[in-house]
C-alpha cells in the first residue's frame, strides 16, 4: 500500500436490520421503563463513578439498542449501585432496577 | 401533523430569490479544482440567460477558509467580508451571489452576528476604515451559485440537449446530491429546504431528468471538515467519514454525485483513489469509481458543453462512464489536450481505481 501517512478508521456504522437486540428486548421486559428513556443524559451527568469507569445508563441502553454487548459489560462493571441516578431521571426510569437487570442478562449469557 | 401545517413548515424553508443584478464573488479554491466551473456559471448566466452579473478583480478570499482552520480570529474575518461588501457597494450591487459554500455561510454568519450584536458591526466599520477607508452596505439578499442555478433550472432544462437518462435503458439516471455543510446546517433558513431537507440540487437533478437516491448517510459530512484535512495527522477522520459515506451509498449504485461546495466534490473525487489504494475498493461500475460533478459543470454537460471544455479531465475519477449513459459525445484523443491544444500531459494510473 501506499505509505499516506494516515489510515481509515473502522466504521461506526450500525446496520439496524443485523443488530442483535436479544438482550434490550429482555431488557424490557425485565425493566420496561427503559422504553421511556430519552436520552438526555441526566443520569451519565451525575454518575459518581462514569468519570473513572466511563459507565453511563444511558450509553448502555443505547448500546444494548445497538448490540454493542462487550461495551455495555465493560460500562456495568464500573456501576457502585448509588442510586443518583435514580434521583434525577426526568421520567422516573427505575435505574437501578435497569442496572441490575442487565447485569443479570449480562450474567446469564455467561458474560 | 395535517397537510397545511406541513406546507407551513415547508414555506419557512423556501427563498424569494432575486431575479437578476447580482455582485459575484469567487471561490479561492475551485479554480484548481474544477477550472471551468465558474467560467460556466457566469456563461449560462450572463451569456444564455442574460442576467447581469458583476465580478471585481479587486475582491479577495473571504477568509472562510481561515476562519473555519482557527488561524484568524472572527474580527478578522468580518473585516475581510466587510470589504467585499464595500466593494459590492462601490459598483452599485445589492445581490450578493456567492460561488462557494464556506463564503456563503461566512457572509451569513456575518450578518446575522450583526443583527444580534450591532455594536461588533460598528467595530469592524471602524476597522475596515482605518485599514483601507472604505464604507459599505448590507447586502439586501446573499445566495450561494446554486441557487441561482436552482432558481434557473426550469430554463436550463429547457435548452438541454442530453438529459440524465440512461441512453440504453431510458431509465433516469441514479444520483446522489451532496449538500455542503455551511449551506444551510448553520443558518437553516438560509437554504433552499432547510438542513434537513435541503432541495437546491435534488431540484437541479430531478428537473434536468434525474432520479435521486436517498441513503442513510445523506447528510453525514463529505470528511473535509478543514481540520480534519489540513493537518495530516487527522486525515484519517477525513478519509474514514468519506469511507463512510461511500459504503453507505454503495448498494444504491449511483451513476454520479453532484455538490454545491468546493470541499466536496475535492473529497467524494480524490479520496475514492485513496480508498481504493487502501483497501483496493472502487464504488462504480467496472472497476471505475462514482463520477463526482460540481453543478454547474452538470449544467454544462446538459446543456450540451464539451467535457473537456468543462474540465472534467482534471477529475481523479474518470466521467467517462457517465458521458456514455448520457450519451454526451467526447474525443478520448483530445482529454489532456487544454486551451490552444496544448498538452497537458496524461496523469499516472492508479493500481485499482480504473481511470480510463
Amino acid at each position: 500500500m501506499i505509505p499516506f501517512g494516515f489510515s481509515l478508521s473502522p466504521s461506526s456504522v450500525t446496520d439496524l436490520d443485523k443488530v442483535d437486540t436479544r438482550r434490550y428486548r429482555e431488557l424490557l421486559r425485565l425493566e420496561p421503563g427503559a422504553a421511556t428513556c430519552i436520552g438526555c443524559g441526566s443520569c451519565s451527568a451525575t454518575c459518581t463513578s462514569s468519570a473513572w469507569t466511563g459507565m453511563s445508563v444511558r450509553k448502555v441502553i443505547l448500546g444494548l439498542q445497538r448490540g454493542r454487548d462487550v461495551e455495555v459489560d465493560a460500562m456495568l462493571r464500573g456501576c457502585m449501585l448509588c442510586g443518583k441516578c435514580t434521583m434525577v431521571c426526568p421520567r422516573g426510569i427505575n435505574t437501578r432496577n435497569l442496572i441490575l437487570a442487565a447485569m443479570r442478562i449480562s450474567k446469564e449469557d455467561g458474560k | 401533523m395535517i397537510y397545511q401545517g406541513k406546507q407551513k413548515i415547508w414555506s419557512d424553508y423556501q427563498k424569494e430569490i432575486p431575479d437578476d443584478h447580482w455582485f459575484y464573488v469567487r471561490s479561492c479554491i475551485r479554480q484548481n479544482f474544477f477550472p471551468a466551473s465558474e467560467k460556466y456559471f457566469l456563461g449560462i448566466c450572463r451569456d444564455m440567460l442574460g442576467k447581469d452579473i458583476y465580478e471585481t478583480e479587486h475582491h479577495t478570499t473571504c477568509g472562510g477558509i481561515a476562519y473555519h482552520s482557527d488561524t484568524i480570529p472572527q474580527e478578522t474575518a468580518m473585516t475581510i467580508v466587510a470589504r467585499q461588501f464595500a466593494l459590492m457597494t462601490e459598483a452599485g450591487y445589492e445581490n450578493l451571489v456567492a460561488s462557494c459554500i464556506t463564503s456563503f455561510g461566512n457572509y451569513t454568519e456575518t450578518l446575522e452576528t450583526w443583527h444580534e450584536f450591532p455594536e461588533l458591526e460598528e467595530r469592524i466599520r471602524e476597522n475596515l476604515w482605518k485599514a483601507c477607508r472604505r464604507e459599505f452596505k448590507k447586502p439586501r439578499y446573499v445566495a450561494h451559485a446554486s441557487d441561482l442555478i436552482y432558481k434557473f433550472r426550469g430554463e436550463i432544462a429547457a435548452r438541454a440537449k442530453y438529459q440524465l437518462v440512461d441512453r440504453e435503458s431510458g431509465e433516469p439516471l441514479r444520483v446522489v446530491e451532496h449538500i455542503g455543510c455551511h449551506y444551510s446546517k448553520m443558518f437553516p433558513h438560509k437554504g433552499v429546504g432547510g438542513a434537513e431537507y435541503p432541495c437546491v440540487l435534488s431540484g437541479m437533478a430531478e428537473a434536468w431528468g434525474g432520479k435521486v437516491i436517498d441513503y442513510p448517510e445523506r447528510r453525514h459530512c463529505c470528511g473535509f471538515g478543514f481540520r480534519q484535512y489540513l493537518v495530516k495527522a487527522n486525515r484519517g477522520y477525513s478519509v474514514s467519514n468519506t469511507h463512510k459515506k461511500f459504503e453507505s451509498m454503495e448498494p444504491f449504485h449511483p451513476d454520479l454525485i453532484i455538490t454545491n461546495c468546493p470541499g466536496c466534490p475535492y473529497f467524494l473525487d480524490r479520496w475514492q483513489y485513496v480508498i481504493s489504494e487502501m483497501t483496493g475498493k472502487t464504488y462504480g461500475e467496472n472497476g471505475y469509481g462514482i463520477p463526482v460533478l460540481t453543478y454547474e459543470e452538470l449544467a454544462g454537460l446538459v446543456l450540451g458543453i464539451d467535457p473537456w471544455d468543462l474540465g472534467l479531465q482534471i477529475h481523479q475519477v474518470a466521467v467517462e462512464p457517465l458521458l456514455n449513459k448520457m450519451g454526451v459525445p467526447y474525443d478520448p484523443e483530445t482529454k489532456y489536450l487544454g486551451l490552444d491544444r496544448k498538452d497537458i500531459m496524461k496523469p499516472g494510473l492508479p493500481t485499482f481505481l480504473k481511470c480510463c
